[in-house]
């Protein structure tokens, strides 16, 4: 059983929630910073600006995250090395579409075709990384909109009064406010995020269900010395509880931030905080 | 063979109806977007009946987990967590599992391994257990002036319950189960692909961008019809909620109508 | 989005670093879950006939490759986006794959396709429930007949729907069923073959004319030396050989 539980396959199980961790670990700032920015666009004044802003928000919301998925991490791929193809082999005599192929020079390749196996696999989940930034950057634009409107306009009017500039009632008072109107839906996205990770698989990152898939399906004798029926049952099991545990641990996490963010705010449960002190 | 013969051939072929084969060749736009669009029925179907018989059962569990009674309370909240903290890729695999176990056991339980029934559970749990979370958030703020005008009009029990928090309750919880609707129509695309079969080739939007994007071996046009699609029907589901949501706020002045909206955008 | 534009260039760098040099490094992609073609073994590595094939052939062609597994259902369009070289993944030559790669000459005789039923069954395969995986010629093939296709998304869920009687039998790749049959009672191999495809070829982007022809002479030699028969005999007991 111990040893069942060691071979190189379950190291990979077991690297993958570190995979999976990690994943989250970038993806939620990155996320963040892509809402910040279409949120931002989307209040711009300058009209285009403001449309590109709205179109992304409005497009990415609208479109299946799995879609997405399916294509995304390839057209960013292509995407990348055309550009990289551009700039460092302006000379290249070759159409770069031969029929299917897609044909870049050699040094334009992202990786490098001899690049150590790790660098592909990295890469593989930087491109991950940024497809679920740019899915739920749209999500995280969408609640940061949204509170940045709920901000009271008075607060903004009275920093006004004071004299400060549009640039700095932006910065020093919309955006440290905004965050208390933010956070119950960027816990529920961060929620969300959690639980789109198991389509990790789709951007051919080898996450958790990759593994458990390949380690619960039936195996007979010939190809390993561990034979055993369809366990995909219990390795999902482990999933579920996995993820149950994370939910919880986060929604406590999220409770205390929301407690401590909201201390001393002009609004209800801040309020209730006053009056309970 | 023109786009309308397409049209005509395979625009049900999702629910059985019109060609049986499946185009061999050429894959033209108009068979893909035509396929596509046949298999967006499925998306429908899903979205709407889990959408619909959820709302019932959320309202249900919302009040459980607002209920005094202990085991009603711990009940619905242990559903809400069970749904809301587990990815629906894997509770479409226990799914399909546990309804395959229970197949031997009577006829009654053959339909459920198909995906138009056992999705459907899948999904009306689901979202259930979402939307009763949201309501759950609405019901703990529902103003307590409004309860204490009802208890002033002698409104007990039921009537109070139907004529003002119910009703309190819905307004504030629309935007975020606007969105947690949206959510539900994109998850039926997890339908076929995650442990419930696909049988004689009916399958959902996605199903067949994936047949298009396994012959054609072109992922870049399947894939953003069914974006286009899926746009087009998050459109339509935004107009129709914001229909109700006018009807819900309809006695509110529109000054406060347009402040709630606003406020209420970040619930979620 | 700053930090992983800067996380990329920094890849990019060391990836430039690295000489370049047209396929020093060959990519050799595969799909991991179909034994006894590919499958990853205890220790997580490819194994499996292709797998000693793939770098034997690689030995007698002189090159470096490396092996990379791929979801199935996207495994061409990342070879034509050069995300890898080759393909070698039990993959039968059709028609329809010619179109948009090429293949190396084929290294198994056209495979026969085999059903695979409960020990006993009496299965109605013009009329039945067959189950296969999605995306396979054998789901093609399945469509055309007047039987009932059932499609999954993997070989495993395949043979569990022929055991849970949701399916009559399933149609795959005689070489992976048969080891599921030899040691199961419950399940067996029914009816008689069925040859689909023109056997099994390693999939080459069309614009890499070379490299295929570079496989194809180290395939030839192995047909000629016999040690390609010895490959099949190991791993495809009761495959046509050479």
């Amino acid at each position: 059983m111990a040893c069942y539980l060691t071979t190189g396959k379950h190291m990979g199980l077991y690297w993958s929630f570190g995979t999976v961790l990690l994943l989250l670990a970038i993806t939620a700032p990155a996320a963040l910073a892509f809402g910040f920015g279409g949120a931002s666009a989307a209040r711009s004044k300058i009209a285009p600006l403001r449309w590109f802003g709205k179109g992304y928000i409005a497009i990415v919301r609208g479109v299946p995250d799995i879609a997405f998925f399916l294509f995304f991490v390839l057209a960013l791929d292509i995407f990348f090395e055309w550009v990289r193809h551009e700039i460092k082999c302006p000379d290249w005599d070759q159409e770069i579409w031969q029929g299917n192929d897609f044909v870049v020079c050699d040094i334009a390749k992202l990786p490098m075709n001899n690049a150590p196996q790790w660098v592909h696999e990295s890469y593989g989940f930087l491109l991950a990384v940024l497809t679920f930034a740019i899915v739920f950057g749209a999500f995280a634009a969408n609640v940061l909109y949204g509170a940045m409107r709920a901000v009271p306009h008075n607060q903004l009017e009275t920093a006004e009064a004071y004299g400060m500039s549009r640039r700095q009632v932006y910065w020093r008072i919309l955006v440290p406010q905004m965050w208390v109107f933010a956070l119950p839906g960027l816990s529920n996205l961060w929620l969300v995020l959690i639980k789109a990770t198991p389509l990790l698989f789709l951007l051919g990152v080898e996450d958790i269900v990759y593994w458990a898939r390949e380690l619960g399906g039936a195996k007979t004798p010939r190809f390993t010395d561990y034979p055993h029926g369809d366990w995909r049952m219990w390795y999902f099991l482990g999933l579920l509880i996995f993820y149950l545990a994370f939910t919880r641990v986060s929604e406590i996490v999220l409770d205390r931030v929301m407690r401590k963010l909201t201390h001393g705010q002009a609004t209800l449960a801040g309020e209730a905080q006053r009056k309970a002190a | 063979m023109s786009c309308w013969e397409t049209i005509a051939d395979y625009s049900l072929r999702s629910i059985g109806i019109g060609e049986r084969a499946l185009p061999r060749e050429g894959f033209t736009l108009c068979q893909q977007f035509t396929l596509i669009g046949s298999g967006m029925i499925w998306n429908v179907y899903f979205g709407v009946l889990a959408l619909s018989a959820g709302f019932f059962l959320a309202t249900a569990v919302a009040l459980g987990k607002a209920s005094n009674n202990v085991v009603i309370r711990k009940a619905s909240a242990w559903f809400i967590f069970l749904f809301r903290g587990s990815p629906l890729f894997i509770q479409f695999f226990f799914a399909y599992f546990l309804f395959l176990s229970l197949k031997p056991v009577s006829p009654i339980f053959d339909p459920f391994t198909s995906a138009w029934l056992g999705a459907l559970i899948v999904l009306f749990l689901n979202t259930a257990a979402y939307s009763g979370e949201i309501f759950y958030g609405a019901l703990q703020s529902v103003p307590r002036g409004d309860i204490e005008a009802a208890d002033a009009y002698g409104m007990t029990g039921w009537t109070r319950f139907r004529r003002v928090t119910w009703p309190t309750m819905l307004r504030l919880a629309w935007p975020a189960y606007t969105n947690e609707a949206i959510f539900l129509f994109h998850a039926t695309t997890l339908v076929y692909f995650s442990g419930f079969p696909a049988w004689q080739q009916k399958g959902d939007a996605l199903y067949y961008a994936n047949f298009f994007a396994d012959k054609t071996f072109n992922p870049f046009i399947p894939y953003p019809i069914l974006a286009f699609y899926f746009i087009l029907l998050t459109l339509v589901i935004i107009s129709l909620f914001g229909l109700i949501n006018r009807h819900l706020n309809r006695h509110l002045p529109e000054e406060t109508r347009a402040r709630i909206k606003l406020k209420l955008n970040v619930i979620r | 989005m700053k930090k992983i534009i800067l996380g990329s260039a920094a890849l990019a760098l060391t990836a430039s670093m690295a000489f370049a040099g047209s396929h020093s490094v060959v990519r050799l992609g595969t799909e991991g879950a179909y034994p006894p073609y590919n499958f990853i073994n205890d220790a997580g590595e490819v194994d499996g006939f292709e797998r000693e094939l793939g770098d034997e052939l690689c030995t007698r062609a002189g090159l470096t490759c490396e092996w990379v597994t791929n979801e199935w259902d996207s495994i061409i369009p990342n070879l034509v986006a050069g995300n890898y070289d080759v393909i070698i993944a039990g993959m039968s030559i059709t028609d329809e794959r010619d179109e948009v790669i090429d293949f190396t000459a084929n290294y198994s005789q056209p495979d026969p396709s085999a059903y695979l039923a409960l020990d006993g069954a009496d299965v109605d395969f013009d009329g039945g429930v067959i189950a296969a995986q999605a995306g396979t010629i054998q789901a093609a093939q399945i469509a055309s007949s007047g039987a009932t296709l059932v499609e999954f998304a993997t070989p495993d869920e395949t043979v569990a729907a022929v055991r849970s009687g949701e399916a009559d039998a399933v149609l795959a790749d005689k070489a992976y069923l048969l080891p599921i049959a030899e040691e199961n009672a419950d399940v067996a191999i029914v009816g008689e073959d069925v040859l689909i495809g023109g056997g099994i070829g390693m999939g080459i982007r069309e614009s890499d004319t070379e490299l295929r022809d570079k496989f194809t002479a180290a395939i030839e030699s192995m047909k000629e030396d016999g040690t390609l028969n010895a490959l099949i005999v190991k791993w495809l007991p009761g495959s046509a050989t050479f």
